[in-house]
């Protein structure tokens, strides 16, 4: 063999070079890149320009190199109350939205996880089905279902529960709804993944020690389920925050979120600066439960080794 | 995990799993049931008829916003294909390598990152590229398909990694000891053995780019508007039954694509 691992090790460098290098080399440029770029045009000022916003250097004289480093945004952002208010709400809604996903979201992975094995692909298979219809057609369905003269009320005054409409849709409850509906499957799946991985004799074993099935749950199943509650809970968590679609089309004036916000800069205004000046505060809240799921993820495939 | 439970302590659960399932699906059969509907209105129904799959057949500007979605989810797809399963390549098959730690920051973030985030910053590297070296003139196909792409890589690389995790090396070395070259070996036993999952892959990453709202707006310019940019504004002026005809549509594709791929898939394991 010892003749054919000169060419082998050219091989195997150039895979490296090919595997490693390419997708590094394209994320690198799109998709870090660009969030340093947002965080140069964030310290800029607007300008009547084209593109709207002022250069971050300019020689004006020679040998003198003016820098211009603005903190207006970020100063606006922290003493105007309407976007304190909306990265607050944000990370409420988010907070809620996690929590009731869970709710939902456990039981059902433990029931997909713990039905009989021939059931499990194709009951997996509903739940990642919505998943790749449209997005925002599912959001629009709700429009149709929440509104006062909607299906939800005709249901509700037709069986007598309720005298006038409710109001629902453009208020906060009904961008819950929407963001639960539209996020759940990205909790159940990683749950559901974890929950499968669990050893069947811990759970045989506490019971034969005489622990009740609800005691062996608390004190066996849950806590070593924690990676994927984790892990789920973050996928649904940190896009949450930043949403735009759901908060647009479901609530109303009164929901403050910060990714509506920044549309509305970006768009309406046309301030590329403060909507920059957005994207980073938003980042940097990010930036925690992020890490918080890089680690989970890591120690979860150590684990699996 | 298939715990021994008793029947009694079982019915809960379902009922839960029932009531996930109705929420999950009786948004979509309203929008599928109401497509049919003669009525405007989405309550009253005033009988069958296939007027809004006319209307939505002559509706000039969302076609056209259709045939530019496809086309620029297939390059995305594509090209995702490619790049994800290098990138599932260098996570499983190279180790420890230098910097592993921040490719796979690089794969996840993707995965998680609000979409406002990735399309004000894709917009704001395509200006600063246009004006520092002139390209890309202007914005379209082209940005949004490399916005695309970057997102779709990462799911691309996620699905294609756990099936290249899960795969039998047995077939590789035994290759290999035959005297087999490593490129020859990779394109004849593991690219057949890893086929259902680049075919996910793929369609995965064709739905996420014919999905996105978001993204697209920050980076398209005049002329390119997609198909959801078309849905949403017209979802803005209230409830329109052509919509529900589309997503009528969009459901009926993406059920047969993913029974198809589920078809394909059970074969593939059946025969390794």
């Amino acid at each position: 063999m010892s003749t054919a691992s000169a060419p082998l090790s050219r091989d195997s460098r150039l895979s490296r070079f090919v595997n490693i290098g390419i997708p590094y080399v394209w994320l690198g440029i799109f998709f870090l890149l660009p969030l340093l770029i947002v965080l140069r045009i964030s310290i800029a000022e607007p300008a009547l320009a084209q593109p709207p916003y002022t250069a971050l250097w300019e020689w004006i004289d020679q040998g003198v190199l003016q820098i211009h480093i603005n903190l207006q945004n970020f100063i606006l952002v922290w003493e105007d109350s309407i976007y304190l208010d909306a990265f607050l709400n944000s990370l409420w809604v988010a907070l809620v939205c996690t929590l009731l996903c869970l709710l939902l979201g456990y039981p059902m992975a433990y029931a997909l996880a713990t039905s009989p094995e021939r059931w499990r692909v194709p009951l997996l298979m509903l739940i990642i089905l919505p998943f790749w219809t449209s997005f925002l057609i599912r959001v629009y369905a709700w429009i149709g279902i929440l509104k006062p003269q909607g299906l939800l009320n005709h249901a509700l005054m037709g069986i007598g529960l309720i005298d006038e409409p409710l109001a629902i849709l453009h208020t906060q409850i009904a961008v819950y709804i929407g963001v639960v509906y539209s996020y759940l499957p990205f909790m159940i799946l990683p749950l559901y993944a974890n929950l499968t991985r669990l050893d069947p004799t811990l759970l045989e074993a506490a019971a034969d020690l005489g622990c009740r099935p609800l005691r062996a749950f608390w004190r066996v199943t849950l806590p070593l389920s924690s990676a994927g509650i984790v892990a789920g809970s973050m996928l649904v968590f940190i896009p949450v925050v930043g949403e735009f679609v759901i908060p647009d089309l479901l609530g109303g004036p009164e929901t403050l979120m910060v990714g509506k916000l920044l549309w509305g800069e970006f768009f309406g205004n046309k301030d590329w600066p403060l909507a920059s000046a957005l994207a980073v505060v938003l980042l940097a809240l990010l930036v925690v439960p992020f890490v918080l799921m890089q680690r989970i993820e890591q120690r979860i495939e150590e684990g699996s080794r | 995990m298939s715990g021994r439970h008793p029947g009694r302590s079982r019915w809960p659960l379902w009922t839960l799993l029932a009531f996930g399932y109705a929420f999950l699906y009786v948004p979509i059969l309203l929008l599928i049931l109401y497509s049919f509907n003669e009525s405007r209105l989405v309550t009253v129904w005033s009988g069958f008829s296939l007027k809004w799959y006319g209307e939505l057949l002559h509706n000039r500007q969302l076609l056209d916003a259709a045939w530019l979605s496809v086309r620029i989810a297939a390059v995305n797809a594509t090209v995702a294909v490619v790049l994800g399963t290098l990138a599932a390549n260098a996570l499983v098959r190279h180790g420890r390598f230098r910097g592993r730690t921040g490719f796979e920051l690089l794969l996840t973030a993707p995965l998680v990152m609000p979409d406002v985030l990735i399309g004000l910053s894709m917009l704001l590297l395509f200006v600063a590229m246009q004006q520092g070296f002139g390209w890309p003139a202007g914005r379209g196909f082209t940005t949004i398909a490399i916005a695309h792409i970057t997102f779709s890589t990462a799911y691309v690389a996620v699905v294609v990694r756990s099936r290249l995790a899960q795969m039998d090396a047995s077939l590789e070395e035994a290759a290999m000891d035959l005297g087999a070259r490593p490129l020859s070996v990779y394109a004849q036993i593991t690219l057949p053995l890893i086929a259902p999952a680049l075919l996910s892959g793929w369609l995965l990453a064709f739905t996420l780019s014919l999905d996105d709202l978001v993204i697209a707006s920050f980076v398209s310019g005049p002329g390119s508007t997609t198909l959801p940019m078309v849905v949403y504004s017209s979802v803005r002026m209230g409830v329109s039954p052509q919509i529900n005809a589309l997503a009528t549509l969009i459901v009926a594709l993406v059920a047969f694509a993913v029974v198809i791929a589920g078809l394909s898939m059970r074969q593939s394991q059946r025969s390794s």
